[in-house]
């Protein structure tokens, strides 16, 4: 049994890639790793301690042109007889993963959220109903595509460094033209991260942000939002979490002046432990999070960083 | 210029989710359908936005049985021309997207646009299997899309940012928050409705390669812990030592 991972690697590897990596291996398999992108060698090869045998990297493709990595991708599963490939599922396994699964006629799970049961033969676990449900997708075909949500599975580091090699996946010609990106450098991404700090309209105004982005800082997470604050601009597009934004699955979700309100928990509900903050003792959040506190954001967050502070001081 | 555009039903966001036949079948009782938003607020409204600057012909696409005539009839108020309906049980995404593909190959467009998800099932994949099928260039998650001649610039999300780029009719794009603001249809528009083609066409073979065979639900909360908002050490010892995660 062989698979593949296919990894972006444009930003450097993330906590996603490893995830993706451990998964495969839990399949039971020997792991390749495909990736397009312009990270080093030394770097790729940090993905044998998560249990690849191999890295193959196509440096021909930097954009995530949808056609070009399906090829690469096709190519490196008809030369390793790959019989599965894994990917991480964010928005470039989107892109991809339903092209590669005409084109191999491979059965695709979406978001897998579990490693497969035997049960009828290759049976995954899905979110449907953006969250309300857990959907059993069976694999009908003998190959077999994963896209898996990520924080669903937990890294494990097993082995060295792997050989890295170079690539020609025959990514042919592009029919996609970027003319520019636009990233803010020095963040977490809102889906990588494990902890991430958000707020609503209760924050007031777009200057009362200080606290919520000094208790982000003190906690090491990312900063996030809910639809109306980004819809009025007080916060960038891509902060906001949601049914109609990201969807994210964080060990640890803190919502300062956010009501709750049944979009914006479609977003949210995979995280592991939420914390409410609200003035609204009625606020739908409080009965979907763990812990809850109400009071005043502006009283309550400065205090939490306060006391986080001393926390990691007594404990570091 | 002929777009396309793919719709789906699911169910109104405030459904409630249920199971029935042990767990292997949604329970529609109750369940009001909608027009998938995604696919209404974004791609619909952006085609026919489309339309009015430039002018040509939105079609709408949704593989489905006759019950879900009222949900084109729905899409066909807000303002698309014509209707197909591929009169089959959406199986999987990847039954789905043979059949729309079988379809656009033969009647050519030049533009085929779809939601980024659909609310129920969120697997964001028959997008992507159309153009495979087809052997177009697929953006998704486009949030602006602009058309000059035939080359379009799209607005679309990335990891942590935005970017732009630039691709030639015909394409596959789906649709994200950003791309058009929901339009409410008028009475014309509804009344117009009625009498719109609604072609139903009978489907083509395609062996589906997976299959919902059982739902669960999550386990349910256990009631939130309220901490004393003067007690934020608290808060975090609670973190600390009970959930475990700082």
């Amino acid at each position: 049994m062989s698979t593949i991972v296919y990894i972006t690697s444009s930003n450097g590897l993330g906590k996603s890639a490893f995830e993706a990596v451990t998964y495969a291996k839990k399949l039971g398999s020997d792991v390749t790793v495909v990736t397009t992108g312009s990270s080093d060698s030394t770097t790729l090869a940090m993905l044998g301690e998560w249990g690849a045998s191999k890295v193959l990297v196509d440096r021909s493709v930097n954009s995530d042109d949808t056609q070009q990595i399906t090829r690469i991708i096709a190519t490196a599963v008809e030369q390793t007889g790959a019989d599965t490939v894994v990917f991480s599922h964010d928005l470039i396994a989107k892109s991809i993963a339903p092209r590669l699964s005409v084109r191999l006629k491979a059965g695709l799970v979406s978001g897998a959220t579990s490693l497969p049961t035997n049960d009828g033969g290759f049976t995954c676990s899905v979110n449907v109903f953006s969250g309300k449900a857990f959907g059993n997708v069976n694999v009908k075909t003998a190959k077999k595509i994963i896209s898996l949500l990520p924080n669903s599975i937990q890294p494990e580091a097993i082995g060295s460094a792997c050989a890295v090699e170079e690539f020609n996946g025959g990514a042919g010609e592009t029919r996609m033209k970027v003319l520019s990106t636009k990233k803010p450098e020095g963040e977490i991404p809102l889906t990588e991260a494990e902890r991430v700090v958000s707020a609503g309209r209760g924050l007031k105004a777009p200057e009362n942000w200080g606290i919520v982005e000094d208790l982000a800082k003190e906690l090491g997470a990312a900063t996030a939002c809910s639809r109306p604050v980004a819809d009025i601009g007080w916060r960038p597009h891509h902060e906001h979490v949601g049914q109609t934004g990201f969807a994210i699955r964080p060990n640890l979700y803190i919502a300062a002046g956010i009501s709750g309100a049944i979009q914006h928990l479609a977003g949210v509900n995979g995280s592991k432990v939420i914390v409410a903050i609200n003035t609204d003792a009625e606020a739908p959040f409080f009965k979907a999070a763990d812990y809850g506190v109400l009071g005043d954001v502006f009283e309550v967050l400065p205090r939490l960083t306060e006391a986080l502070k001393k926390f990691h001081a007594t404990n570091n | 210029m002929k777009i396309l555009v793919c719709i789906s039903k699911s169910p109104d966001t405030t459904s409630k989710i249920a199971f029935t036949d042990s767990s292997t079948k949604f329970d529609e009782n109750g369940v009001q359908y909608i027009v998938n938003p995604y696919d209404e607020w974004y791609a619909l409204v952006r085609a026919l936005e489309l339309k009015e600057t430039i002018g040509g012909n939105v079609t709408i696409i949704t593989v489905g049985t006759a019950a879900d005539d009222s949900v084109i009839r729905k899409a066909l108020a807000i303002g698309a021309d014509d209707a197909v309906r591929i009169d089959a049980d959406a199986t999987d995404a990847y039954f789905t997207a043979s059949q729309i593909a079988s379809y656009a190959k033969a009647n050519g467009f030049d533009l085929i646009l779809t939601g980024k998800e659909t609310i129920n099932y969120n697997g964001s994949q028959v997008a992507g299997m159309i153009a495979e099928e087809l052997d177009l260039p697929f953006v998704s998650l486009a949030t602006k899309l602009d058309i000059s001649g035939t080359k379009l610039t799209l607005e679309k999300e990335i990891v942590g940012g935005v970017q732009v780029v630039e691709v030639e009719l015909p394409v596959v794009i789906s649709c994200a928050k950003g791309m058009a603001e929901q339009r409410i249809p008028n009475m014309r528009g509804i009344m117009a409705a009625r009498t719109k083609p609604l072609t139903i066409i009978a489907p083509i073979e395609v062996t589906p390669l997976t299959a919902f065979v059982s739902y669960t639900m999550p386990a349910p909360k256990t009631a939130c812990k309220m901490i004393d908002p003067n007690n934020m050490d608290e808060l975090v010892a609670l973190l600390h030592n009970e959930a475990k995660v700082i």
